[in-house]
């Protein structure tokens, strides 16, 4: 059946949490009440990634982008825009727009994305596994069921030069290579969807918004390597992207396209859900497998690997989320499409999620090579409020930040690994002139000591040690010997860790003593905090010049640390001060300054 | 079964989970998932069920309950305050709503009310980091989250 209309509304965690399931619903009522639900369809899509802006409104065909959309808003949308079909002008993102119709492609922030993970997100019904076979789903497995032999899949893999997503970067066809090879009685297939890194929801949007591109790919390895069982483990924290796996599941048992003899082909194969439970290691391979073992999640040693030995012994595939959502695309598309995107280390697309002091915050896709500045001031806007850049940090709490001066760097896992970060999982959180590079160093380092599992001494001994050197530093209480002593310990945990949790730990920190010293040296020798974030270092005072004597300030503060005749300067006593900021928020007059 | 301590009772849901789970390997941190989900938290009484049924030792389930952070072994207030501290979030000052939540109510971090109304935690991402800075109230998410909104919204739970 057609529709003359289809309203998209963007039902990711975020547009969720800002209310588009009642908006949803809101629309739905009208279509009924306004007697257009005949020609109009509503529907609840995954992510568009355009964060900042949710929640999300698209209306067909007219491509009409509706930001920050209220419930109350529904019913202007069916009359104006369904009826009369008149654009709401005042919801366009682009208002001012001359042209009759503001159409996506003319939005800057997806004008340099290209999707192929997220090539469903924002235009199907996740829950609607009709949509997903309308645009080319589960194709591919037929292909490679039918059309093609297992080495043949590895072999288009291999030309495609896909590399796993998770932040390694291990190529995908060696890993599947590894595990067909191995005879075993049982093999697995595991999806790692534990995506710990904070400031990073790269996957959870994919399997929100297209969790059959997913269950496809895990068939079509399943059938390649000799699998018949396969798990995702997920974070127990994502329950919206649990909920749609699990409808997802459940219709493509219903379809024949998992489950026993799959589309007829004799190939039996299914799929289970297990949680994790808040435990950022179990991102780690061989964690994760004992975590789905039901144990606590501790590496072991590799080799063995678990492409060879893993899940209970057997031979395991583990690919991260977005790895799975490519394959169903190389598949159809062939492996040299697929390879001539991007740079010679790395092909394809990498989804970031753009995030922190930055303009357009969101979920966005681009092509590997494409340089930090086109992410962060073509796609992201540039910086929030007109501030200055200061650095963007890639790799989450294993990776290092890039400065400035290596804006135009084309992205890919080999670059940003010799600028002393990494690509990882696809964090990308932005930092201005306010933040604190040695406040963010141990922001990083008091993570990863609290996630590291205290198996391995380097680990557990060396991040406890780092993380309270910078507690030193940062309290004005560090010495120059401090800056040797953490290459030392950071130099150790990366060569005698036992996981990669321990090896990447220091990293924060060796690139930014690396890129910022002179803030560390502020820090330690002239006891300052340049950016005004360390609380021991910085001093709150009131500028005479600037104060009119309003005693805004002496009212709220908590402490009765300001004081001063009414219409005449005040002062702050530094001894009763508790550096708590209320000041300096209230001051209308920019009088109350930060050293 | 008599040796089972009467004062915990599970719905049938529950008992069903656990008979059908109990069977497949690696199955202690999916039933253990399902007990909180039940209770809100992991009460010693319902760990010792579980040890008895699935023949596991107590030992290990507390080894297991005591490793992940998702696993909560005290009751938690009636309203669980998360307050996010994700990168973007930090980055956006989220440490100032823990410190003005736990003024306002007088709330120590990982502490519960006495009237055991509101309980106070710090989260890892809660993956809206586009709304920075986030918290949640139990499930419901609130967004660029600034100093004067926080009254208002503890008002909607009292």
């Amino acid at each position: 059946m057609a529709f003359r209309n289809y309203i998209l509304v963007c039902g990711g965690t975020a547009c969720e949490s800002s209310k588009a399931g009642a908006i949803y619903d809101a629309l739905v009522a009208e279509c009924r009440a306004q007697g257009v639900s005949q020609d109009v369809q509503v529907v609840k899509t995954g992510c568009f990634g355009f964060c900042e802006q949710g929640p999300i409104v698209k209306v067909l065909p007219e491509d009409s982008f509706y930001v920050q959309v209220k419930p109350e808003d529904a019913k202007e949308i069916v009359s104006e825009h369904i009826v009369k079909g008149r654009e709401v002008r005042r919801l366009l993102y682009d208002k001012d727009s001359s042209k009759k119709h503001a159409k996506v492609e003319d939005i800057k922030f997806y004008q340099k994305q290209f999707r192929i993970v997220l090539r469903n997100c924002g235009f199907i019904d996740p829950e609607n596994i009709d949509e997903y076979i309308a645009r080319e789903g589960y194709v591919a497995l037929e292909k490679t069921l039918f059309d093609m032999t297992p080495d043949d899949v590895i072999n288009e893999l291999k030309i495609a030069g896909l590399r796993g997503r998770g932040g390694a970067g291990f190529p995908t066809w060696m890993k599947w290579n590894f595990t067909k090879q191995v005879e075993a009685d049982e093999k697995y297939i595991v999806c790692n969807a534990d995506e710990g890194d904070p400031g990073a929801y790269m996957d959870r949007s994919t399997l929100e918004g297209d969790p059959h591109s997913v269950l496809e790919a895990m068939t079509i390895a399943g059938h390649t390597v000799g699998a018949r069982q396969g798990f995702i483990y997920i974070r127990a924290e994502y329950p919206l992207a649990i909920h749609r796996l699990e409808v997802a599941m459940k219709q493509s048992r219903e379809y024949g396209l998992l489950g026993k003899n799959i589309l007829g082909s004799g190939f039996d194969f299914d799929i289970e859900i297990r949680l994790g439970a808040g435990a950022f290691v179990c991102g780690e391979e061989t964690a994760l497998l004992a975590s789905i073992e039901g144990r606590r999640g501790m590496p072991v040693p590799r080799p063995p690997f678990p492409a060879v030995r893993g899940l209970w012994g057997k031979p395991t595939v583990i690919n991260n989320v977005e790895t799975w959502a490519n394959i169903p695309v190389i598949i159809l598309k062939g492996g040299p499409w697929f390879e001539r995107i991007g740079t010679p280390d790395s092909h394809g697309t990498k989804v970031f999620a753009l995030t922190g002091k930055i303009r357009n915050s969101g979920l966005v896709e681009v092509p590997m090579g494409t340089t930090l500045r086109e992410i962060i001031y073509d796609v992201g806007g540039g910086i929030a409020h007109d501030k200055e850049f200061k650095a963007v940090q890639t790799g989450g709490p294993s990776g290092g930040v890039i400065t400035k001066d290596y804006l135009d760097t084309p992205i890919d896992f080999g670059s940003l690994t010799k600028l002393g970060s990494m690509m990882g999982s696809g964090g990308m959180i932005v930092m201005d002139e306010d933040d604190c590079i040695v406040d963010v160093a141990k922001f990083y380092l008091n993570f990863t000591v609290d996630e590291s599992c205290g198996k391995c001494a380097p680990c557990r001994i060396g991040g406890r040690s780092l993380a309270n050197i910078l507690d030193k530093i940062t309290k004005g209480n560090g010495t120059l010997e401090d800056l040797d002593k953490m290459e030392e310990i950071g130099g150790a945990m990366k060569k005698a860790s036992l996981c990669a949790l321990g090896q990447t730990a220091p990293n924060p920190i060796l690139s930014t003593v690396y890129y910022f010293k002179d803030e560390y040296l502020a820090h330690i020798v002239e006891k300052r905090c340049p950016a005004g974030k360390c609380k021991s270092l910085i001093t709150y005072s009131i500028n005479t010049e600037k104060c009119i004597g309003c005693t805004a300030c002496a009212r709220k503060c908590p402490v009765q640390a300001i004081t001063g005749e009414r219409r005449a300067p005040h002062t702050i006593d530094p001894a009763l001060c508790i550096k708590c900021g209320i000041c300096l928020e209230t001051c209308k007059f920019g009088a109350v300054e930060v050293r | 079964m008599s040796e089972l301590k009467e004062d915990i009772v599970f719905s049938d849901g529950l008992n069903a989970f656990i008979e059908e789970w109990k069977k497949k390997p690696g199955n202690l941190i999916m039933i253990l998932h399902k007990i909180q989900e039940e209770f809100g938290y992991v009460p010693r009484a319902a760990a010792e069920v579980v040890a008895k049924r699935v023949g596991t030792p107590l030992a290990t389930i507390y080894g297991v309950l005591s490793f992940y952070h998702f696993f909560k072994l005290t009751k938690p207030g009636k309203h669980n305050i998360q307050v996010c501290m994700g990168t973007a979030c930090y980055l956006k000052n989220s440490e100032m709503l823990i410190e003005e939540i736990g003024h306002l109510l007088g709330l120590p971090l990982n502490e519960i009310t006495e009237d055991g109304k509101f309980s106070l935690e710090a989260v890892r991402c809660v993956g809206c980091c586009g709304l920075a800075p986030v918290m949640t109230i139990g499930g419901e998410v609130f967004g660029k989250v600034t100093k004067d909104q926080i009254p208002g919204i503890i008002a909607k739970f009292s």
